[in-house]
């Protein structure tokens, strides 16, 4: 029961992207359709669920001073490892999220659940926050995403819905990206201010 | 030509905030005044500049001769950390007023996107879509560029951002959702500039 209330706390209440605000420039970069958006957070989250994991079972051999640069490391090699798989079994997506597949490394969601809860919390516990905190970021770039593609384009997942002359072409590019992210965030404010 | 071509469009056309999505965070974090936006454009042109020449130098001479780039991301990321630490250490020894007025930013810079993904576009040749061969010196020219976007884009933000706070903004949109439509406008407003770049390249 408890494990499960980390695991909505990470989706709704803590949401990385819509709530807590961090690893802004995957979120702004890679939400150019819906599926794009979806494997970049698929991605950030098969890293967070690991360093989580490791960092946790690692966190009282690790002298305070240098737990900066030892879970930078852990989270590096994550990443790598994380390259190597996608450039083996999935080229496509590899190539089209390009730079922010390494960037991962620097995205502040991560090293700041490694800070904030893996550091603090057993390893069962800190699987569930990583799942958390990585499907709140999954939901919301596959969202984003997916209000950017319909806008932007006329299809939803590579659907198409709209008609042959449908576009509005800004929404795929830089523009789209930071007005549908301030809307969304707005709508966000909005409801937690009803509740 | 060439380098006045990397030099227009690394700060105009494809300026690294509002269009390569590069370094939003300290964007939308230290932008509130113009001041304290300046002093982080200028450290992460001091830090970018000597970070994109030493992985440059360890990417050539260090893990191609030897087959590792496999270890890019590694190695990279622990140079820039342990790059960032020396500057802080030598600029506090040589020159405290620089360090005094970069201080605060120094240390955040390790995480800023830019820093990695510059180094990581020069290292591996990314920015090449722009057709130009690539070495030392354009990829040098090219971090200094990106870093002059860089504070470019934050300084007029914080121009913009210091306006707002005197304008009536509705609840909901208060703080992050103006700001990222702001950036919004500025963006389409970069859009602007697509384009010149061709008229530079013939």
């Amino acid at each position: 029961m408890n494990n499960f209330k980390i695991l909505l706390n990470g989706i709704i209440k803590e949401n990385p992207t819509l709530v807590l605000m961090l690893g802004m420039c995957p979120t702004l970069a890679t939400t150019s359709n819906a599926i794009n958006g979806m494997s970049m957070g698929i991605a950030t989250m098969f890293v967070l669920v690991m360093s989580n994991f490791i960092i946790s079972l690692i966190k009282n051999l690790v002298p305070d001073m240098v737990r900066i640069p030892c879970y930078i490391v852990v989270i590096a090699t994550l990443v790598t490892i994380l390259q190597m798989l996608m450039q083996a079994y999935v080229p496509d997506i590899y190539n089209t999220l390009g730079l922010f597949i390494p960037l991962i490394v620097v995205n502040c969601i991560i090293l700041g659940r490694a800070e904030a809860f893996a550091a603090k919390n057993n390893p069962i516990a800190s699987i569930f926050d990583g799942v958390g905190i990585g499907l709140g970021f999954t939901l919301a770039l596959t969202l984003i995403g997916a209000i950017r593609e319909f806008l932007g384009t006329g299809h939803l997942f590579g659907i198409k819905l709209q008609g042959e002359d449908y576009g509005m072409l800004m929404f795929v590019l830089a523009p789209g990206a930071f007005l549908t992210l301030g809307y969304v965030i707005a709508i966000v404010n909005k409801l937690k201010k009803e509740e | 030509m060439g380098y006045l071509l990397i030099f227009i469009t690394a700060i105009f056309v494809n300026n690294v905030i509002l269009s390569q999505f590069l370094g939003i965070c300290p964007f939308l974090g230290v932008s509130k005044k113009v001041n304290t936006a300046a002093g982080m454009g200028a450290a992460v042109t001091f830090v970018l500049t000597l970070a994109t020449i030493v992985t440059y130098v360890i990417q050539v001479y260090l893990l191609i001769p030897y087959g590792l780039e496999y270890l890019q991301t590694i190695a990279f990321i622990l140079v820039i950390a342990a790059l960032v630490q020396m500057v802080e250490i030598i600029l506090k020894k040589v020159s405290p007023p620089l360090y005094q007025a970069l201080g605060v930013f120094l240390p955040l810079i390790t995480t800023n996107c830019c820093i990695l993904g510059v180094a990581i576009q020069v290292a591996s040749n990314q920015y090449n879509s722009q057709g130009l061969e690539f070495g030392l010196l354009p990829g040098i020219m090219y971090a200094v560029s990106t870093a002059l976007g860089f504070a470019l884009a934050m300084i007029i933000f914080a121009g913009l951002r210091e306006q707002l706070q005197f304008s009536k903004v509705p609840k909901a949109m208060q703080g992050m959702p103006i700001a990222l439509i702001t950036a919004s406008l500025l963006a389409m407003a970069f859009m602007g500039f697509s384009g010149i770049d061709a008229g530079l390249r013939l």
